[in-house]
């Protein structure tokens, strides 16, 4: 139980391979913090720096009050779950869960009744004598997760857990790790490239791209109130529309049609971005109203998708599902733009 | 007798079959060629092992494969070879010489292996590459150095080991030098195999607080036993069958001299028309013929592993 | 046969059994905790070499360092004395039939090729043929066989197998009895000279056919190995192009396996460079059938002449440094691609 800092982190490998450039989290103690991007944008290795995996080039880490830079990982009171649970082959399940604590040579009733413990709590009892590789890939998972609560550390560290999992058990599990976050009050930071696990497990969220720290915030704030193009585009799926518009004071205009802004911006090149949950068959309010060329329909039952052209811009619209169209089809569209996004056309960095 | 243990259960031969000639002609013909193929590989052995147990005038006038017209089998040869030559010291030399010459350079070469593996320290892939290219060098280059190094510079002569008193001494020069030439092909199919290991195993290690000892004897070791058993039977064979490294090192003193040497003075002093010469060969076949029919699949798993190196 | 000596020294083997292993373990636990005393950052840096330096001191102490020495030795007499290339000049006097000129034809001529060849063509033959039927693993474990014994009982094993006997006796050498079985005058195959005594191929195919006999398990089981691993798609893909079934194996199943041959063949090449036993116990490298190996250790104990030895050694590690510069070379490449 123990907040975690990372004060202007650095990993460099070589002078110019820089893979976390100046990382700068508070992460509070008992928060569930998700640190998500795509693949090798270092999100990783901010994890592996603080498990101890890595060294620390620059800058601070701090668990609690302690700095940590220089402790070993074994003496950081962290415990981790690696992405193919690195469970000891040649071990039992109940061996992979007390092995930390042998470690810590502890009293052997007092690690039994840890490892019954923690085997109570993931359901894992029948399983204990059983060899890893005599489990489910979801039993495996849960002994990983074992493995880590034993130890009872400071902070829980999960990279990747769910992405060898089945798209099925993987929903379920969101939903285990989110109550034994709460039956734990532990630190959890969880590393993953998966924006819904990002959106449905995070109390916050930290977006990396290419080694920079995007955005931190609840998964309300980064989804409607993205900081930047990139943000707006690697959360939320079908993902944003983005259509490049000249500005003039408060409307924007497309190849297609005009949108009135929210509010005034200066004149000049931008990217206008709305979700598509934001382009209906509801005409707007304020007349801002277009035209899509349909390209394709996609029926999801609860929801209908349209993709086509609006002028020369390819755009996605959710529509009512009971809207009759077809490919072919021009469509007459609303944009409600009250939760529409402009981004500098330079900077990429949002006006709103 | 499962050489190909880890064969797929289908055959290429399912897929890959003539179709121009009729399927039952090529059936047969087939399992006449295989079967007459491994008969007459067998045979040289098969005509040792008769002949091994035909009274010894018969050998000299009448070929092996007539040994079923005067059905006339006798125990002689293995009898008269128990009692004349030095075999059992022999036998018991060569378990002497075997067994540390095995333990050795598979234990240091684990720990190197290790080393190689997942520490990092300098000039370690030059060391590596340095390894494998030792493979190839001839043992030949390092006889005359090694040898008068013992005797000139550390007076390790049999007769002056025995002197000292300590058990097993004598075979001393003998284990290392066995370990020295086996190190390079048992660091490199170790490491190989350690490196193989999923990282994940040991950076967990790390973090739940195991040392280095604790992650070489609790983690490494006993994932790796499939490459160290097929490395044990390989280091264990060639030593066991080794006649060239202990001619050189320790002779033919019959109080250490192993099977092979024993078995080659045999042809060399008696000559071929020794009646002893058959049943020695099969009684210095025994063992290594023990540990290949046990622990076949390590071996092939061990050669396999070895030669594709490519 | 007295069992009484292994009774006696059946202490000395557990001594033995016991004690070399509780040595290294004492070794590399005495390691470990010597650097936990160190302060942390020198850790890393003594830690390797304690785990590599018992290995790195037996591989220098056994194979480099004295392959260096002998390279050394081999431009001294016995004496000591620098003799510049003398002892090489004598290896190669006389050519063709004085100094090392057979060891070195009968090397990295006869049984460099045909040691290689013949090995290669039975396993492949072998393997081909034994993919093809159930029992399998039983005739491969019979063709294999050989592999496990030494090569001092495989000598004896074709000794009796070359037996000979004049012409009109009963020939009790298998072989011979073959040949006589067709007419033919029996053959003294260990020492004949055919086809001339400049170039005595015969006897020493008779080696090196003892010696193919004992090593093709080894090729076999590799080459059957790297068979298997041919997907069937591959084959089923060229057939549907309209390849017959000849020309699948030429153009797909033996370039697929053609790596796999390479690497057999550069270690079959080094066994061949370095044959030594079989000679020894057959022929004693008479009648022209010596090798490099048994003339070096001829020249080291016949002769005791070390400079004589040191410069045959030399002349086998020339023989041998294109295939180890070729390994190195694919060790590299697959370490690239890792």
């Amino acid at each position: 139980m123990a907040a975690v800092t990372y004060d202007h982190v650095v990993k460099r490998y070589t002078a110019d391979v820089t893979v976390v450039k100046d990382l700068n989290v508070d992460i509070k103690d008992k928060e569930f913090m998700v640190l998500v991007g795509p693949s090798g944008c270092g999100k990783s290795t901010a994890l592996r720096m603080l498990a101890g995996l890595e060294s620390i080039t620059e800058g601070q880490i701090r668990i609690g009050d302690r700095v940590v830079n220089n402790v070993a990982a074994k003496d950081r009171d962290i415990a981790m779950v690696f992405q193919s649970y690195a469970l000891y082959p040649h071990m039992s399940v109940y061996d992979n869960m007390a092995f930390p604590l042998q470690m810590q040579h502890m009293k052997k009733d007092e690690m039994d009744r840890r490892v019954k413990n923690a085997s109570k709590i993931l359901g894992l009892d029948p399983f204990l004598k059983r060899k890893p590789r005599a489990l489910s890939g979801g039993q495996r998972q849960r002994v990983a997760l074992g493995r880590a609560i034993v130890r009872s550390p400071k902070v829980f560290l999960l990279d990747e857990p769910l992405s060898n999992l089945d798209a099925k058990l993987r929903g379920q599990t969101r939903i285990e790790l989110q109550k034994l976050h709460r039956e734990l009050e532990t630190t959890f930071i969880y590393v993953t490239h998966d924006q819904v696990e990002a959106m449905t497990m995070g109390d916050r969220i930290a977006i990396m791209n290419a080694g920079i720290l995007q955005q931190v915030g609840t998964p309300g704030d980064v989804y409607d109130h993205p900081a930047n193009l990139f943000v707006a585009g690697f959360i939320g799926t079908p993902t944003m529309n983005f259509v490049p518009v000249t500005t003039s004071d408060s409307t924007a205009k497309a190849s297609g049609f005009e949108a009135k802004l929210p509010k005034s911006v200066p004149a000049g090149k931008g990217t206008l971005g709305f979700r598509p949950e934001a382009l209906t068959d509801r005409q707007s309010a304020d007349g801002s109203n277009l035209q899509m060329k349909v390209d394709v329909v996609e029926r999801l039952g609860s929801d209908q998708y349209l993709y086509g052209q609006v002028g020369s811009d390819q755009v996605t619209a959710r529509v009512d599902p009971r809207m009759k169209v077809a490919p072919g089809d021009t469509a007459q569209l609303g944009l409600d733009t009250r939760s529409i996004h402009l981004f500098d056309a330079e900077s990429e960095v949002a006006f709103f | 007798m499962t050489v190909a243990a880890a064969a797929q259960p289908t055959t290429v031969a399912a897929r890959f079959s003539p179709g121009w000639i009729t399927q039952l002609l090529q059936r047969y013909m087939l399992h006449v060629v295989v079967i007459g193929l491994t008969v007459a590989w067998m045979l040289p052995t098969i005509g040792l092992l008769v002949s091994s147990f035909r009274p010894f005038a018969l050998t000299k006038t009448s070929g092996w494969w007539t040994a079923l017209s005067p059905l006339e089998f006798t125990l002689q040869n293995y009898t008269d070879v128990l009692d004349q030559s030095n075999l059992g010291q022999a036998f018991f030399n060569s378990f002497m010489v075997s067994v540390p010459a095995t333990v050795i350079p598979v234990t240091i070469g684990a720990f190197a292996a290790y080393a190689f593996a997942w520490m990092k320290f300098p000039a370690r892939n030059w060391i590596f590459l340095a390894l494998v290219g030792l493979l190839a060098v001839p043992l030949q280059l390092t006889f005359v150095p090694v040898l008068s190094f013992y005797v000139n510079t550390l007076h390790w002569t049999t007769s002056n080991l025995e002197n000292i008193g300590i058990p097993g001494l004598p075979w001393v020069p003998l284990w290392l030098a066995h370990a020295g030439y086996g190190l390079p092909f048992s660091i490199y199919l170790l490491a190989n195999f350690f490196r193989a290991l999923p990282s994940d195993l040991f950076e967990s290690a790390e973090i739940d607080g195991a040392g280095t000892l604790t992650v070489f004897f609790r983690i490494i070791l006993p994932l790796s036993v499939p490459a160290l058993a097929s490395l044990v039977i390989f280091q264990f064979l060639w030593v066991w069958n080794d006649l060239l490294v202990a001619l050189i090192y320790v002779g033919g003193a019959p109080e250490v001299a192993p099977l092979t040497v024993n078995l080659a003075d045999l042809t060399t002093s008696l000559g071929q028309g020794s009646n002893l010469l058959t049943s020695a060969a099969f009684f210095s076949m025994v063992v290594p013929l023990i540990v290949f029919l046990s622990l076949q699949r390590y071996f092939v798993r061990g050669i396999l592993a070895g030669s594709v190196k490519g | 046969m007295d069992f009484s000596v292994l009774l006696q020294d059946i202490p000395t083997l557990l001594v033995v059994i016991i004690g070399v292993p509780a040595i290294l373990a004492a070794y590399i636990v005495g390691g470990e905790f010597l650097v936990r005393r160190l302060p942390d950052k020198n850790r890393p840096q003594v830690r390797p070499w304690i785990w590599v330096g018992p290995a790195l001191i037996l591989v220098a102490g056994y194979l480099l360092l004295p392959a260096i020495g002998t390279i050394g030795q081999s431009f001294e007499n016995n004496a000591g004395n620098w003799v510049g290339f003398n002892n090489y000049a004598s290896q190669f006097a006389d050519f063709p039939q004085g100094g090392a000129w057979v060891a070195i034809r009968n090397n990295v001529i006869f049984w460099l090729i045909f040691y290689t060849i013949f090995t290669l063509a039975f396993g492949l033959v072998l393997a081909v043929l034994f993919d093809r039927v159930r029992y399998e693993s039983v005739v491969k474990s019979l063709i294999f066989m050989p592999m496990a014994i030494s090569s001092v009982a495989l000598g004896i094993i074709w000794i009796f197998m070359y037996q000979y006997s004049p012409t009109g006796e009963s020939q009790v050498g298998t072989l011979n009895a073959i040949i006589t079985f067709f007419h033919h005058d029996p053959v003294v195959w260990l020492q004949d000279q055919w086809p001339s005594d400049k170039f005595n191929l015969l006897n020493n195919l008779a080696l090196i056919g003892a010696a193919t006999w004992g090593i093709t398990g080894f090729s076999m089981v590799i080459l059957s190995a790297a068979l298997k691993g041919i997907p069937g798609e591959l084959l089923e893909a060229a057939r549907v192009d309209g390849a017959g079934e000849l020309t699948v194996f030429r153009r797909v199943i033996f370039p697929l396996m053609m790596p796999t041959i390479v690497v057999v063949g550069t270690t079959l090449v080094i066994f061949a460079l370095k044959a030594f036993d079989v000679v020894y116990v057959m022929t004693g490298g008479n009648y022209n059938t010596d090798v490099l190996a048994f003339r070096m250790y001829e020249q080291l104990y016949t002769a005791g002449n070390s400079g004589h030895a040191s410069a045959v050694a030399v002349i086998l590690l020339i023989a041998v440094i294109p295939v180890l510069i070729f390994n190195l070379r694919q060790f590299r490449a697959v370490e690239a691609r890792r």
